[in-house]
């Protein structure tokens, strides 16, 4: 039995290089803002044009 | 089609894949080659994941997705941003830190080389089948609506994506898809402004979309429990999810597009561009869907939209009663349209009880529509029970013929073809890569020294796979049952492929025995369960995973604890 590889440690150090994002965790949870924020949007439209 | 049309569609298509070609004719070395680039950026792996997914049964069925049952679809890729999250940071950062060329050399190196077979094997006969289906399914429906002879159809776009896939190997599919993925763009735009532009003068998109939701056209997300409807929001972040996940996480075909990236970053962010672009893309191609239905209420649409299968039972021994059923149609198609205006100028006299009465009236003349269409249907099914019943794949291309000026239409015909090329390459360089790297190159060892000698066998192995596929894209007339079969092959496999790639990344404890004959049990059981119960195939995804994870811990622990293999002290 082997154990799994981690995921590079230092791969979730190095920054994501984008202005405002400092970490991965941020573009994470901007992408799932996101995502929230595109349903939230969709239930609008539904309720809107029905 | 004229010659602006032939232009544009040889154009675009000839000259993506010629450029290609051209510009990785010199790749030599075995990563660029089951890898791409090192300099690929983030921009180009996104639209490279982007183009492998949308393949050309996309850009045909999903507009006639949102004409038929509206817009709800969009829910399926609800779970897509969340998976796509999960690969960034679980599955990347250990693809690229072991360096493998693909997901299946990965298991070899976590748990042994049989789990790793098990894999790859898998791999290679789901998505070796559905690589035929790839081209095979386009191009009977460019057959029937452009008269084009099917063999050549096949054999052009199955030879035209060996020749510079075998050439250049992923440089070369990342550099197409890119030019690809701008030709699609470019198309789809032009199909909906000249869309918008065709609707009734005053009309605009707001009223359009203020028809097609008032006709339940435009319900994108459906919070309902009852487990009987096909699309809501909770069978979309579950089971989109776990499709999602499978497909972006261990499915050769993404994988590749995303591994070879110049950096980790760029892999990232190209995933993320995907996990932001994926819905709003399938949300604009499916309302361009629900507007065409707008549309074909104020133009007369033929009663039925594959007007080849159509004519040719009209014109047979009951004539009659499909002209009988033509003419049932176009009156109350009129109707409807009489209906709807009458609803429009209901809506402006801000009376509610006037409106709710237009608007009862215009949804019961609607209903009378697709009555006759599904009488139509159950003619043709008379008249032939083998006849092709299903025309929603035939509304956009019927719209593209019909209604576009010249130029656009060969652009639009451009966007299938690039859409079919594309997804297509990425299969072909995921099965070529697999077959030598988890195949060939597992039983020759001491081959994996010689560059040359490897980039030669996956050039021929992808070669060869390109032939399979337009060998069974050409036969796979004779067994139309097939492509539906294929289709469900995909759910059997793909949750317990899933199921061991879980085990791999969340359960430390599980060796390489427990989780191959836990997969092999697992997938037995899932077919018995196929074989004996009456589900949705879909279903099986989540089953063939979660059997897959439980029976690999339970005989874990019957098993106790094992010596490390070989290949997993390499990892």
């Amino acid at each position: 039995m082997t154990r799994p590889p981690l995921p590079d440690q230092r791969s979730d150090a190095e920054p994501p290089g984008l202005p405002g994002f400092r970490t991965w965790r941020a573009v994470y949870l901007f992408v799932f803002g996101w995502f929230v924020l595109v349903v939230v949007l969709l239930a609008a439209f539904t309720w809107i044009f029905s | 089609m004229n010659v602006a049309d032939w232009v544009v569609l040889l154009g675009t298509m000839v000259g993506i894949a010629a450029y290609g070609f051209w510009r990785t004719r010199h790749t030599r070395s075995l990563n660029t080659y089951l890898k791409g680039s090192q300099s690929t950026g983030w921009g180009t792996i996104g639209l490279s994941v982007m183009a492998t997914q949308a393949s050309a049964i996309t850009f045909l069925s999903i507009p006639g997705q949102g004409f038929e049952s509206g817009i709800g679809f969009v829910q399926n890729y609800f779970g897509l941003p969340l998976a796509l999250i999960i690969v960034c940071a679980v599955f990347l950062p250990i693809y690229r830190r072991l360096g493998v060329y693909t997901a299946y050399e990965f298991l070899g190196r976590r748990f042994d080389g049989k789990t790793r077979l098990l894999g790859a094997g898998l791999f290679l006969l789901q998505r070796g089948l559905a690589a035929g289906v790839t081209i095979y399914v386009p191009a009977i429906i460019l057959s029937t609506m452009l008269g084009w002879r099917l063999d050549l159809i096949i054999m052009f776009t199955g030879l035209l994506v060996i020749m510079y896939t075998v050439t250049g190997g992923s440089e070369a599919v990342s550099l197409t898809q890119k030019w690809q993925i701008a030709v699609i763009g470019a198309g789809m735009v032009t199909a909906l402004v000249v869309l918008v532009a065709k609707l009734p003068a005053g009309l605009g998109v707001t009223g359009a979309a203020h028809i097609a939701g008032a006709l339940g056209k435009l319900k994108a997300v459906d919070f309902s429990l009852d487990p009987r409807r096909r699309y809501t929001i909770w069978t979309g972040l579950l089971g989109g999810l776990f499709l999602s996940l499978s497909y972006f996480g261990t499915d050769q075909s993404q994988v590749q597009r995303y591994i070879g990236g110049v950096s980790l970053r760029d892999d990232r962010l190209g995933l993320m561009f995907n996990a932001l672009l994926k819905i709003p893309m399938q949300f604009v191609i499916l309302l361009l869907g629900a507007l065409l239905f707008v549309f074909y209420q104020f133009e007369r649409p033929p009663v039925f939209f594959n007007q080849s299968e159509w004519q040719r039972h009209a014109r047979g021994p009951g004539a009659s009663k499909f002209l009988a059923l033509e003419r049932q149609h176009a009156v109350a198609v009129a109707q409807a349209e009489e209906a709807i205006r009458a609803w429009l100028h209901a809506r402006a006299s801000e009376d509610a009880a006037v409106e709710a009465t237009a608007h009862a009236a215009m949804v019961a003349a609607n209903r009378r529509t697709e009555a006759v269409r599904s009488e139509a249907k159950a003619a043709l099914t008379a008249a032939d029970p083998r006849a092709k019943t299903k025309d929603s794949d035939y509304v956009f291309i019927t719209f593209i013929l019909t209604e576009l000026p010249h130029g656009a239409i060969g652009l639009l015909i451009a966007v299938i073809f690039a859409a079919a090329l594309a997804s297509h390459a990425a299969e072909l360089n995921a099965l070529g890569t697999t077959t030598t790297i988890d195949f060939w190159r597992h039983f020759r060892p001491l081959a994996a020294a010689d560059e040359a000698r490897n980039v030669r066998v996956a050039k021929r192995f992808t070669a060869l796979w390109g032939l399979i596929a337009v060998a069974f894209a050409l036969f796979a007339g004779f067994a139309e049952n097939l492509i539906e079969a294929i289709n469900i092959l995909g759910s059997i496999f793909y949750g317990v492929v899933l199921g061991i790639f879980l085990v791999a990344f969340f359960f430390r404890r599980v060796g390489g025995s427990a989780v191959f004959f836990a997969a092999v049990a697992a997938q037995a059981l899932v077919i018995v369960m196929y074989l004996s119960l009456d589900i949705g195939y879909l279903w099986y995804n989540l089953v063939g995973c979660a059997v897959c994870i439980a029976f690999s811990v339970l005989l874990q622990a019957v098993l106790g604890p094992r010596a490390p293999t070989d290949e997993g002290r390499a990892a």
